[in-house]
Formats: C-alpha cells, structure tokens, sequence
C-alpha cells in the first residue's frame, strides 16, 4: 500500500514543477539543461570521496570485522528481524553521511535492497542526519563552543526516526 | 572528523586481516570496491541530472522564494525571539526550504549564513561571550535558543524525497526504487515532530544562555 502511493509522487512532483514554470513564463528547458548540469558536476565531486570510502568499507567487510561486530549485536537485531550490519550503519552516519553510504551500498549487496534489512537502511538513512557532523561545522560558523541542548534535542530526533523507520518496515 | 573515521576503518580493516588470515579477501576487495564507486557514479549522473534540473526550473519559476515566504509564519512560531525582518529569517527559511526539497548543495550554505547572523543578534543583544573577542575567549560563547533550535532542526532531517537513496536501491536491482518514499516521508515527519516538540519545551526556559 506505502509502495504503491509512492510510484505516483515523481511523476506529479515532475508535472507540477515544468507546469509551473511554464505558467510563470521561465525557459523551461534552458533551466533544466542549466541544473543538469550542475547536478552532473556534483555527481563527479562526490567521486573521489565515494572511491575512498568505498574501499575502506571493503577493505573492513573482506576483512571480517563487519562480521564480527554483527556477532556481538547479533541478538540485538535478530529480535527486530534484520541483518546485523545495520548497528555499525546507525553510528557511523551520526559522523558521517559519506561514510554511511559506503555501508549502506554494502548492505544492498548483501541483503538486497527489497530485503527487510535493505528497506529499514533506506528508510532510516532517509529520515535521519548526521548529527555531529552538522552540530560541529554550524556551531564554528557562529564560534560557539558550548552547544547546551542541542545535542539531546538531536540524539531524541534521531532516534525517534530510527524508531519510526522499524515501525515502517514491520508495516510495508 | 572524517580523517579519523576513514584512516580508522582502513588501518583496522587491515590489521584485522593480518589476524584472521583474510588478507587476500581483502586485496582483492579494494580494486573491486573502488571499481564499483565509479559505476555507482555513473548510475547515479541520469538521476541527479534530472533532478537538479527539475530544481534549477523550480528557482527560475520563483517556486523556491514562494516556498519561503510561505515558511515565515512557521519560522515565527519556532524562533519568536527573532525579529521580524532579520536577516536570519530569509537565511533559516532557505536553508529549511533546501533541506526539504533536498538540496543538499544548497543548504549548508544557507545554514552557515543563518548561524552567522544568529550570531550577530546575540552581539546586538549583548548577550555575554558575544562581543568582539568574545569567540576567542577561553571560556567560549553559549548557543543561543534559536541556534539550538535551528541545530535540531537541521539534525531531525527534513528532506521528503530521498533522491540518492532510490537511485542506490535502482543501482543495486531494487524492483520497486521509489517504494520507499513515503513511509520515508512519514519517518521524517516523526523525528521532525519529535525534534519540535523539544524545542518548544526548551525554547526561552533558561536565562542568561
């Protein structure tokens, strides 16, 4: 039911935006190519990071350690019917959403992305930020070194989606 | 930060191997883990292309301002200690409005405007620690209300459409990428919820921040 809802919202998301701009008199097109573009360019910045963490995710999973920290929170996530990889994932896009997403490609390589374990990584890495990431490059911004409640306000949302990401899966 | 987690999860991922005997596994999965980066690359370019463009036609088409004006009532609501008018309105309203349309480029820009000029209030207003040197200082400047709340804000995800999470799911054979979507939209709006309750429980409770 959640699946099927969501098929129709690119398409009308597409048809509102171009019918939009064609009422308001904008180069339609001329501003598509424009931002292509640049979306290409983003794509091709991301590369190297992509490469980098991408490796090292390898280098951890041929290893055997992803494995092995799936073992000690094997429990844990057995009871909530997913693979064990998802703990680790949960941490590591607090820090980083780059490095999370070399664990989230390796999760759809194991589980598949359809699997109860690729849907819940979707959707929790769909509905969560990364925390300290965001809190430490805003707060030089302004030169603040005591955050005071900013990072319970930021753990509570954060694990409140986490929450709602298990609830949406054990529904779809 | 990244510095750390990156060289961290190499030099444990190796040594590991030394022990376990895994070294070989783990050779081999560093040329076929960089390769599959540049393919995932190349997936990814049709989408994101598409969708920067169809954003590119949303701020040309005055859709994106629009947004923002219709945000101001909601930015009075969360930040009634913000005058009307403040620079840091327009900066917090972009910066909401890119998160949610999930542009991600465009966001931490405005982001890091809306904390300059949070910033800038607090020296208006006097607040301690804000005066010139006052970043400098030992002691260090407090977050002020608004910032905390902005923050939390930010953290608590707002982005409806997870772009780069269908095109991964698509990449890696998914039968239905886009499925996701909205209970991805309704996980957010929990954890947006729950971070506004926060904020509305400690917005203006404390003196002398």
């Amino acid at each position: 039911m959640l699946m099927r809802l969501s098929v129709i919202i690119i398409p009308a998301l597409i048809f509102y935006i171009v019918l939009n701009g064609v009422l308001n008199k904008t180069d339609v097109y001329d501003a598509f190519v424009k931002g292509a573009m640049d979306g290409l360019k983003t794509v091709v910045s991301v590369l190297p990071t992509l490469v980098g963490l991408m490796v090292a995710v390898g280098v951890l999973r041929a290893s055997g350690f992803l494995s092995m920290l799936g073992e000690i929170f094997g429990g844990l996530t057995e009871r909530a019917g997913v693979g064990a990889e998802f703990v680790p994932l949960v941490f590591i896009k607090m820090f980083s959403s780059s490095a999370a997403t070399g664990l989230v490609l390796d999760i759809f390589e194991q589980y598949g992305p359809d699997s109860r374990t690729g849907l819940l990584t979707s959707i929790m890495m769909s509905c969560t930020e990364t925390c300290f990431y965001t809190m430490s490059v805003y707060y030089m911004a302004a030169k603040v070194k005591k955050t005071r409640w900013t990072l319970p306000g930021a753990l509570l949302a954060t694990v409140v989606g986490i929450a709602a990401s298990v609830v949406m899966v054990w529904n779809m | 930060m990244l510095n750390y987690i990156w060289a961290g999860m190499l030099l444990v991922g190796i040594l590991y191997a030394l022990f376990t005997g895994n070294m070989e596994a783990v050779s081999n999965a560093c040329l076929e883990y960089a390769e599959s980066a540049v393919t995932l690359c190349i997936t990814m370019s049709g989408a994101m292309a598409l969708w920067v463009g169809l954003m590119e036609i949303a701020g040309q088409a005055g859709l994106i301002e629009k947004f923002t004006k219709k945000l101001q009532p909601f930015i009075s609501f969360l930040f009634p200690d913000v005058p009307e008018g403040h620079p840091a309105r327009g900066y917090i309203a972009t910066n909401l409005v890119a998160n949610i349309l999930g542009l991600g480029w465009a966001c931490t820009p405005a982001g890091l405007k809306a904390m300059e000029e949070l910033a800038k209030l607090e020296e208006e207003r006097g607040t301690p620690g804000y005066d010139k040197a006052g970043g400098k200082r030992k002691e260090g400047r407090a977050a002020s209300d608004a910032m905390c709340g902005f923050l939390i804000l930010n953290i608590s995800s707002l982005q409806l459409i997870p772009v780069n999470m269908i095109v991964y799911r698509s990449k890696y054979g998914s039968l239905n990428p886009s499925g996701i979507i909205l209970p991805a939209i309704l996980a957010t709006c929990c954890s947006t919820l729950a971070g506004i309750v926060y904020i509305k429980i400690r917005y203006g409770r404390e003196s002398g921040c």
